[in-house]
């Protein structure tokens, strides 16, 4: 088999497999629909947090803001706002069409408002020069930040939430529902950044990843490649929150929309697990710390955060280069790092430039 | 004056009580080869630094081809086609030789769009011309974190090369290399001034390199110019061989 009918093998497989997913699984719909929220968290911390080596605590934020933008343009849209929160979202059902307009109206709000954010942010703090652990410090900070804020906000329903509109029935389940909408966007997310890696942007967001004192030397326009990073993980943490909080259904400030103790710090094991700065390790971590994930909560009820925290510490300490970090370094070769002994052909007598 | 491409008028760059530089002023002329010598810690790399934007200074002027500069960033001046090299090599150890190679393409037309662009045939073939000067196209797909330092040496003067830089700063360029390496260095630092008119501005501690390949020498010796002049001048001068023996 040749490179493009291993590829076309490769992702025809997983899109067959992924598309009957839901089906054959009815009873994991939810779950199922997570997992590629999972790998939309893996793939977009990864690009700057492993192919730019920007580790950052506070992606989590963008994903909240998503969330929160989409469900108040929901209900700003359909709703009169007194009403819909005194009795807490049990209002009338939308219609399917009523409600499908706010989601996607919804979603494209959320982009927006997550790429400004990310963009002031980057502006402050990226183009200040913060750089290594006080960049990390400093993103932990905005986590912690946006959820305090968001429960102090009456607008968003502070402390007690937000509610989302009751899915309609008349189109179809909900967990299959999202299940298809998180397939695809996580189907977007993994071509966009292959495409990325695959060209000058790669190579620049490596480079600083590498060496940013050389970069900057060599005349790299260094802040703008981590700004425009950053707003790019942002856009699509925005459309992954607004959707993840149709499909939660309730949004609670600090447990489910900035949910840093536990979807901010999973992006980054994640990543880690699967092989930071590589194009299939997060897609691969994500895959297997959400099945790890969900057996712990099945068959160790009671002690899963001790048996998450035990396999954190294992990742950590066994695995530091990821499963995909891991391979490459055992097969170089494979990645196409050797040696090529043949001469060179048209350039050996050109010289110099 | 013309033909100076680089201009430093009675530059002082201060660190908290230490003067690392104090009133320096020298010249480099266009498409010429200029060493700078000096004792360790006499405020060379200090000199760099403040010429290529690394730090601001504390008083004097910097021109580039009749521009001031000494207000810009690092990376604006890198596109002016002023470029350096560092006396520890940088290179960017996870990426293969040729991704170094291509990711040091001239940035100054960049635009916006440019960010998501593939590169261009032309620029591959030429980084593997300059990976075969330099002699590392064999390896050219091996990582450059694990190439020798002598080769990262290499390396790092092939991706300067790239950059189609009209200056050269080298920190050192030969330290750290093998004999035998070091004379291929500087066939090809000469053929890199004489073949495609690049102006090099050269730190070395290796005087034989350093008389060999500069025309006009400038020696620093506790943050001052100490002296100047062609590199016969400069190895009778005493001051500058009591500078190195010590009596300073």
């Amino acid at each position: 088999m040749n490179t493009a009918e291993r590829n076309l093998a490769l992702y025809g497989s997983i899109l067959i497999v992924s598309l009957a997913a839901p089906w054959v699984f009815p009873a994991y719909q939810t779950q199922l629909a997570f997992l590629w929220v999972m790998v939309l968290f893996a793939l977009t911390w990864d690009l700057v947090g492993g192919q730019m080596g920007y580790t950052s605590f506070g992606n989590i934020v963008f994903f909240g803001i998503g969330m929160y933008v989409t469900a108040v343009v929901q209900r700003n849209l359909h709703f009169d706002i007194e009403e819909y929160v005194h009795v807490a979202g049990a209002v009338d059902m939308l219609k399917p069409g009523e409600y499908l307009t706010g989601l996607f109206l919804g979603l494209g709000a959320s982009a927006i408002v997550a790429v400004i954010v990310a963009a002031v942010l980057g502006l402050c703090i990226l183009a200040m020069g913060m750089r290594g652990q006080y960049f990390g410090i400093c993103t932990l900070g905005l986590g912690v930040a946006a959820g305090e804020l968001a429960s102090g906000w009456e607008y968003i329903g502070a402390g007690s939430g937000m509610v989302t509109p009751v899915f309609p029935e008349r189109l179809g389940e909900r967990g299959a529902f999202f299940y298809y909408i998180f397939f695809i966007l996580a189907g977007i997310v993994f071509l966009t950044v292959k495409w990325l890696y695959a060209g000058r942007f790669g190579l620049a967001i490596n480079a600083i990843r590498d060496d940013e004192d050389k970069a900057e030397a060599m005349g790299i326009r260094t802040t703008r490649y981590k700004i425009v990073a950053w707003c790019i993980s942002a856009l699509f943490l925005g459309l992954a929150g607004g959707a993840a909080g149709h499909l939660v259904g309730f949004i609670d400030p600090t447990e489910v929309a900035f949910a840093g103790a536990t979807f901010g710090v999973w992006m980054i094991l994640m990543a880690i697990l699967g092989g930071k700065g590589t194009l299939w390790g997060p897609v691969i971590g994500a895959v297997i710390f959400h099945i790890t994930q969900e057996v712990f909560w099945t068959y160790l009820f009671g002690w899963q955060r001790v048996a998450m925290g035990a396999l954190i510490v294992g990742i950590v300490v066994f695995f530091p280069q990821g499963i995909m970090g891991w391979i490459r370094e055992r097969w170089p070769e494979r990645f196409g790092y050797r040696v090529q002994e043949s001469t060179i052909s048209s350039a050996s007598e050109g010289g110099g430039a | 004056m013309t033909g100076q491409q680089l201009m430093v008028e009675g530059v002082s760059k201060r660190f908290g009580g230490v003067v690392a530089n104090d009133n320096i002023s020298l010249s480099v002329p266009e498409g010429s080869i200029v060493g700078l010598i000096g004792p360790n810690g006499s405020g060379k790399t200090t000199l760099f630094n403040s010429i290529v934007g690394y730090h601001p200074i504390d008083q004097g002027s910097i021109r580039f081809e009749g521009r001031e500069i000494s207000g810009l960033r690092v990376t604006e001046i890198a596109r002016l086609g002023m470029l350096r090299t560092f006396q520890q090599t940088r290179v960017y150890d996870k990426m293969t030789c040729v991704q170094n190679m291509q990711i040091s393409v001239p940035r100054k037309d960049e635009g916006f769009g440019a960010m998501f662009s593939k590169s261009h045939p032309k620029i591959m073939k030429k980084a593997d011309s300059l990976l075969a000067f330099v002699g590392l196209y064999t390896k050219r797909h091996l990582l450059a974190g694990d190439l020798s330092f002598g080769q990262q040496k290499l390396l790092e003067f092939a991706m300067a090369l790239m950059n189609e830089p009209k200056m050269l700063l080298l920190d050192e360029p030969t330290a750290g290399i093998n004999p035998t390496l070091i004379n291929g260095l500087i066939d090809r630092l000469k053929r890199s001034n004489a073949d495609l008119g690049i102006t090099l501005f050269v730190i070395e501690h290796n005087m034989r390199v350093i008389m060999d390949l500069a025309e006009h020498i400038y020696c620093l010796a506790h943050g001052e110019l100490l002296a100047a002049g062609s590199a016969d001048e400069i190895r009778d001068d005493q001051r500058v061989i009591d500078a190195y023996l010590g009596a300073y």
